[in-house]
């Protein structure tokens, strides 16, 4: 694997910002999830069977930041479901090419956790995000991130982000 | 007698017709195994999959039918062929891939082979090893790889959908669908080649007939499913049909939004919230097809394996896949058309984020699926009530009616001897 030459500095504000993703879903704060997308952005919830063949099929497909705010609106507003907490657990990440103009692709596993109201952790839904980010003077944005889960079946339903 | 004072409970519908459902029906096991027998492996026809994911001769995809295994198969001469996964030496179910391309079936634990049609072709050792010029071992001299094939399905194809039956004496395809719910098949599969553009799995915890119910009634997508009716997708005021077939197993529920084309009812933003508006319209850009023929959406139920669902420009096939009387697996086939257009796919893609287990409208189906089957299983001895519409059962050209259901469990009685 071809090394990266990513800054120090860099690396520690790429980590933050996936510890904080992390934070910031697992808190459901979705106005701060929102804010670490970029205007022009894109997120999926795919599984690994569609993603390796090709497929463009994926359990949320999100393509402008109007339709991430239109997806808060549905689950804190008008779906039906069982109330639950996530915890994640996300890896270091790993550089995958570095622009000189600031855009970083990257990847970092993840496990995630559902716990409802009268019940114990089960894993939820375990795969790799995969991202094109932006380090701005404002901090990090999100261009692209596919959530690409190996869980053959999601567990009954798939409500917020992960 | 009711329910409550037999023990140890015994399934007897003791209700004279089908507004209520006993509980048993949904909880207990012995049931459920002879509903595998009755309605998956007899009698039926079930869905395995779309032609569009086999293209290329060798092609294969691994899917179920009730709770067995099988192989879906395109042969060198184009035919399709269905065969149960499980090798006829030992038993194993050998094929581990979901998909792939194959000359022929080879089980690992002793390399017994078969060609694409389930023919044995060949076993190792067939005729022993010779050692000090004696043959030793090998099979009895009157085995015959003839009688060892593994388990051959009827396949009955029709416009690029795939269904297969265990019950080589099961009535024709066409025959089981009846007219009427044959015309709707092929208003959707009307002869395009098809193109498949992915999968949604989800595992539900509830009884898979609940799923076949939950398409049969359009009560509560109205009052359940608030994202339809915030965003105007669900009208009091849509002209709406209920149909079946004869024996009441298949049905159609049809819907036609407003007066069709690109206006403010059939499109998006306009709702009985007027306020409320989407940030991103595109979720709802819906374009009319000409093969739609009017209804802006049709919800087929073909009993007991498949839901086929136009919903505006979303098309897909829902397999229902039981794994005992509490939880199924619900795979999702979205596809399209050979001849759209790549904004066509791209609004197919969009609206796909309605369903499936993490859609705006479909994920609380599978959530009340999973507590219905708690209330179930708590409370046994009880019945739940399908009345809306009355007791009968009847087509209707209105949505509020559980005709549907009572029809199913109509059929279900009579197939299953309760």
């Amino acid at each position: 694997m071809k090394t990266t030459l990513i800054t120090t500095e860099n690396y520690l504000k790429l980590t933050q910002f996936y510890q904080t993703y992390a934070a910031v879903v697992d808190q459901a704060n979705w106005t701060a999830w929102l804010d670490m997308f970029a205007e022009d952005c894109v997120y999926k919830v795919q599984a690994r069977e569609n993603y390796d063949r090709n497929l463009p099929m994926a359990a949320l497909s999100l393509t402008s930041k109007g339709m991430l705010k239109d997806r808060i609106y549905g689950i804190t507003e008008t779906i039906f479901h069982d109330p639950y907490h996530q915890l994640h657990m996300v890896s270091s990440p790993l550089i995958l090419s570095e622009s000189d103009k600031g855009v970083i692709e990257s990847q970092a596993n993840y496990t995630v956790f559902r716990t409802k109201n009268d019940g114990i952790a089960e894993v939820y839904n375990v795969g790799r995000y995969l991202d094109r980010l932006r380090i701005t003077d404002d901090g990090i944005q999100i261009e692209s991130r596919l959530c690409i889960f190996d869980n053959e079946m999601i567990l009954n339903s798939l409500i917020y982000p992960i | 007698m009711s329910q409550e004072n037999r023990i140890p409970m015994t399934p007897i519908w003791d209700h004279e017709d089908t507004s209520r459902i006993p509980f048993w029906a949904y909880t207990n096991e012995d049931i459920h195994k002879q509903e595998l027998e009755k309605l998956f492996y007899k009698n039926h026809w079930c869905y395995v999959g779309l032609e569009a994911e086999i293209p290329q001769p060798g092609d294969f995809k691994r899917t179920v039918i009730g709770e067995r295994s099988v192989i879906m198969v395109r042969h060198e001469d184009n035919s399709i062929y269905v065969v149960e996964n499980v090798c006829a030496h030992r038993g194993m179910r050998f094929c581990r891939e979901k998909h792939g391309n194959t000359k022929s079936f080879t089980c690992p634990y002793h390399q017994w082979n078969y060609d694409l049609e389930g023919n044995l072709q060949g076993v190792p050792f067939r005729r022993g090893v010779k050692q000090d010029g004696k043959v030793k071992g090998g099979m009895s001299k009157d085995f015959k790889t003839s009688d060892h094939g593994l388990t051959k399905l009827l396949v009955a194809e029709r416009g690029g959908v795939v269904f297969a039956s265990f019950d080589h004496d099961v009535e024709s395809f066409e025959a089981f669908l009846g007219p009427t719910m044959l015309s709707y098949f092929d208003r959707m599969f009307n002869g395009r080649k098809l193109t498949l553009l992915g999968y949604n799995k989800q595992r539900i915890p509830g009884n898979w007939k609940l799923m076949q119910e939950n398409i049969k009634d359009p009560y509560h997508p109205g009052l359940l499913h608030t994202w339809f009716v915030t965003f105007g997708l669900w009208r009091a005021d849509n002209r709406s049909e209920l149909k079946m077939d004869e024996h009441f197993r298949h049905a159609a529920m049809i819907s036609t939004r407003g007066s069709g084309g690109k206006d403010t009812q059939t499109t998006n933003v306009s709702s009985f919230k007027e306020s409320m508006q989407l940030n991103d319209p595109s979720f709802l850009d819906v374009e009319v097809e000409p093969w739609w023929d009017g209804p802006t959406a049709v919800m087929m139920t073909l009993f007991p394996s498949v839901i086929l669902q136009q919903q505006v420009n979303s098309v897909s096939t829902r397999h229902i896949q039981p794994n005992g009387h509490g939880s199924f697996d619900f795979v999702w086939t979205h596809f399209g058309y050979e001849d759209d257009t790549p904004e066509m796919t791209e609004r197919r893609l969009r609206q796909a984020n309605l369903f499936g287990p993490a859609g705006f409208v479909s994920a609380d189906d599978g959530e009340v699926i999973e507590f219905s089957q708690q209330g179930f299983e708590q409370k046994p001895f009880h019945r739940s009530l399908a009345e809306l519409g009355g007791k009968d059962i009847e087509e209707t050209d209105h949505m509020v009616s559980e005709t549907l259901i009572r029809g199913m469990y109509a059929y279900w009685r009579k197939v299953m001897g309760v």
